[in-house]
């Protein structure tokens, strides 16, 4: 049986009726229409749907859109604001951080809630906290100087 | 749409869920993280799924008396970052930083982790180790289970039908035990093939207390007394750790057979033992 989710997404209200078994990450690319936030595995290995959940990164695969009721939902297309990319886009871009881009929405969205615990991260503590997200093409190296530069920078 | 359809309830009090679950058709929904994936598996399929989410109260990590209490609804993250965690009962925050990854941690909860009682998840060895008191709640009132009666089997715990892990208390480590938890993580899925947990406590030269609680090697997490005894007796770690896990059932996979497992038990309990007693004062 549908009923209705009130949630807050990229700061814009929206009210939908679901059914409880929806994942929110059909939610996100099916009724919201926001196909940042990939689908990988959809068994919360690959970290490629994560999202912001009242600021904090979590697998958008593996929650219902229903847990979402009344909380604020943060996704890739929230970054950018007046056509102006976020540090963390913009570091992806500058450092190469990307090859296919398949990983990078979901991958930005975990770092940026670790350089919100962390502004000054060590290398060792950017791969730790980036374990939750897979990436096939880039041997890492490049997302991890990408985070680092943001952090030189000043953060996310 | 992956799981089977199901009815969603969001009490705003233990009463309203306990009421909920008396028909025995609904689970109980905390962190998801490992109730979700079995619903997408379709191992389970509950009729109803009783978020305790909105339940106040239940999240806190509270300090009093010389024990800490954590509400069952923190979350990993919460108690890997908590000063009262890492002030009192640090192995448990050692412990909570290991799960998965930090969007796991982010949703994952205690309670949940501890109700599932998955024979690899992190915590419970932590939790034999410190000798941590799981809460219960039911219609009939409130009981405590001692972590090492908890974890009966796998996915087994001592829970009745109709009760809520509602808070697991730990007394507090003293200042001057050291405290190690080790884990051998499965490449693939994070979970430890085998995690140690080790307490100790200096006297002199010797040892005067020594806790070591192990997962992941059998169906369930278990103390290894026999080598708490003999590193109490005077024994030294690679004597101590040559004995965890005699005459324990073990588990076999694919990955890591029953045997293997003994062995990399053995093997971290020498290595928690010793970054243990690195840290004692």
């Amino acid at each position: 049986m549908k009923q209705t989710l009130t949630l807050t997404i990229n700061g814009k209200s929206y009210s939908d009726e679901v059914e409880p078994r929806l994942l929110l990450i059909h939610y996100l690319r099916e009724v919201a229409g926001l196909t940042g936030p990939h689908i990988g595995c959809e068994t919360s290995i690959c970290g490629a749907c994560t999202v912001m959940l009242d600021g904090m990164a979590v697998k958008s695969c593996t929650m219902f859109a229903v847990q979402a009721e009344g909380r604020s939902v943060l996704t890739i297309e929230g970054l950018a604001q007046n056509g102006k990319l976020d540090p963390l886009q913009e570091a992806f871009w500058n450092e190469h951080a990307l090859q296919c881009g398949f990983c990078t929405p979901g991958m930005i969205m975990t770092a940026r809630q670790l350089l919100a615990d962390n502004p000054s991260p060590s290398e060792q503590e950017i791969r730790h906290g980036l374990e939750g997200n897979l990436c096939r093409c880039t041997g890492y190296q490049h997302i991890v100087n990408a985070v680092k530069a943001v952090a030189k920078a000043g953060g996310a | 749409m992956i799981s089977n359809a199901f009815s969603y309830h969001t009490p705003e009090t233990l009463e309203e869920a306990l009421a909920m679950l008396e028909d025995g058709g609904g689970k109980i929904l905390a962190g998801g993280m490992s109730l979700i994936p079995l619903m997408k598996l379709r191992l389970a399929s509950p009729e109803s799924v009783v978020d305790l989410r909105r339940i106040p109260g239940l999240k806190a990590i509270t300090e009093e008396g010389g024990a800490v209490r954590i509400g069952a609804m923190a979350t990993h993250h919460e108690i890997e970052i908590s000063p009262v965690i890492r002030g009192k009962c640090p192995l448990l925050g050692e412990a909570a930083s290991a799960i998965g990854d930090i969007q796991v941690r982010n949703m994952g909860t205690i309670g949940g982790s501890v109700a599932h009682a998955d024979p690899a998840a992190d915590y419970p060895a932590a939790l034999v180790a410190l000798e941590a008191r799981i809460r219960l709640r039911s219609a009939n009132g409130e009981r405590t289970v001692e972590a090492s009666e908890f974890f009966v089997d796998a996915f087994t715990t001592a829970m009745e039908a109709g009760e809520i892990v509602v808070a697991i208390e730990v007394k507090e480590e003293e200042a001057s035990e050291g405290f190690k938890y080790e884990k051998v993580a499965h490449p693939a899925s994070g979970f430890p093939v085998v995690g140690v947990a080790v307490r100790v406590k200096k006297s002199g030269a010797g040892i005067a207390m020594a806790r070591i609680g192990v997962t992941g090697m059998g169906p369930h997490a278990f103390r290894a007394r026999n080598a708490e005894a003999l590193l109490e007796g005077g024994a030294g770690a690679a004597a101590a750790a040559a004995v965890v896990g005699e005459g324990e059932e073990t588990n076999s996979d694919l990955y890591a057979s029953g045997e293997y497992r003994r062995h990399l038990a053995r093997v971290h309990a020498g290595r928690a033992i010793a970054a243990a007693l690195t840290r004692a004062l």
